[in-house]
């Protein structure tokens, strides 16, 4: 019997659960000294934990290096496993949008960092021209920490509703309640319209659109189609 | 329904048993309540762990047939009675506000477990703090989750609610409107004043640190 799929296996590698990881140092990730020498200047600082190798990037090489090993023979980075931010409680700190990317073929992973400082627009470029999966990824990110992904095609909420207005919940500045009263919440989440919220793609009725009664047509035909 | 408060001896019409219109009216409500509180027909609302033991409820252990509702109707149209088992998310107020406006007279609502009766433990910016404030609740089921006896002690204390219904009662099929412009049932300072945190949580505060 043979096996439904082969699993690729480079010359002279052996598959292998990593023993005895220091927590700090140890062996770096080649792709971290790679990203140095082909993008001068562009990596602010690495280092290594856990055996997982962390490159801070320059916020405007972020999108050519993240091309550029998802491209290169060498690297070959297929596989964007997460898009998320992190935000320190130490004010002067800055925050971290992090990009962890793997590759399968290689059996690497590296994790890319940008800082931004709180002070200044929290913008970074998006990567959905190179990953189609980093379409809700970066909406998620946008959505709980307010950090607009410069290029994305459909910038907004995907995990709250579209008429929660009191800003983004994974900030530290963010109170648990929330900033307004309950009433006042309640009353934001009912003024939505719960038929509204299908696009004409989630109801698969593109097909049957002339068949629907006139006002299904309008109200699908208009800016509501989402109801956002 | 649940929040409508009726005034002192409101639907609760006096008959003398001596004549005989207050008879037949009175059995007639008997066998109306009794048909009505022994098929009830239950809406499934399951959105968290509560739904898992209202599963639990449903089969063959504890069987919810015995109390005449084995019939889960997930089509709003067609159910008596409500069952909300587990936390709300604001995102879900309307949705759950529109399930209830499409079930027809007469129906009733339970509120399993202390989520959806109180929020619970979620006392964030993301859970409604009791979906009394969205849509009338007949019996609250405490518990987190609640067993299934619970729940089948609920049912049974809404069975014995049903059969204490009276059809000359003028208000008691009313459908309660929410206000148009805020879609609130209830008052909005009522509202905040039901949902202040209790227990533990009093230590948080609104505002940002």
């Amino acid at each position: 019997m043979t096996a439904p799929f082969t699993i690729y296996q480079p010359e002279g590698e052996q598959p292998a659960t990593p023993k005895q990881v220091p927590h700090r140092g140890g062996a770096a990730n080649p792709s971290a000294a790679a990203i140095a020498a082909k993008f001068p200047g562009a990596v602010v600082r690495s280092h290594v934990m856990w055996g997982e190798t962390t490159c801070v990037v320059e916020r405007a090489k972020l999108h050519d290096i993240v091309q550029w090993l998802r491209d290169d023979a060498a690297q070959c980075y297929e596989y964007l496993s997460d898009v998320t931010a992190v935000e320190y409680r130490d004010l002067a700190q800055p925050i971290e949008v992090v990009w962890h990317l793997r590759s399968i073929k290689h059996r690497r992973f590296i994790r890319l960092k940008v800082e931004l400082a709180k002070t200044a627009a929290l913008e970074v470029p998006s990567i959905v021209d190179l990953y189609t999966g980093a379409d809700w990824l970066e909406r998620e990110c946008f959505d709980m920490f307010g950090i607009k992904f410069a290029g994305h095609p459909d910038l907004r909420r995907i995990l709250l509703w579209e008429q929660f207005q009191e800003g983004h919940p994974l900030r530290k500045d963010f109170p648990l309640r929330g900033r307004l009263s309950r009433s006042q919440q309640l009353t934001n989440a009912l003024s939505a319209n719960p038929e509204a919220r299908y696009s004409m793609e989630e109801l698969s009725i593109a097909d049957a659109f002339e068949e629907l009664p006139l006002d299904m047509r309008a109200r699908l035909k208009g800016d509501s189609r989402t109801g956002e | 329904m649940g929040l409508i408060t009726q005034p002192e001896g409101a639907g609760m019409t006096t008959f003398d048993p001596q004549t005989q219109e207050g008879w037949v009216t009175t059995r007639l409500d008997f066998l109306v309540n009794w048909g009505r509180a022994n098929s009830l027909w239950p809406m499934p609302f399951g959105t968290a762990c509560c739904a898992i033991e209202f599963m639990a409820s449903a089969a063959s252990k504890f069987d919810l047939a015995r109390f005449g509702m084995e019939r889960m109707g997930f089509s709003p149209r067609q159910a008596d009675v409500l069952i909300c088992a587990g936390r709300v998310p604001f995102k879900l107020a309307p949705v759950l506000r529109r399930i209830w406006q499409q079930m027809p007279q007469p129906k009733w609502a339970i509120s399993m477990g202390a989520c959806a009766s109180t929020g619970g433990m979620f006392d964030t910016y993301a859970v409604v703090q009791g979906i009394d404030t969205i849509i009338p609740i007949d019996v609250y089921v405490p518990g987190c989750p609640p067993r299934p006896e619970a729940l089948i002690h609920g049912i049974m204390m809404l069975q014995k609610k049903i059969m204490h219904e009276q059809m000359s009662s003028k208000t008691l099929r009313n459908e309660m409107q929410p206000d148009p412009r805020s879609q609130l049932y209830i008052p909005a300072d009522r509202i905040d004043e039901l949902s202040e945190p209790f227990g533990n949580s009093v230590h948080q505060t609104r505002s940002a640190p």
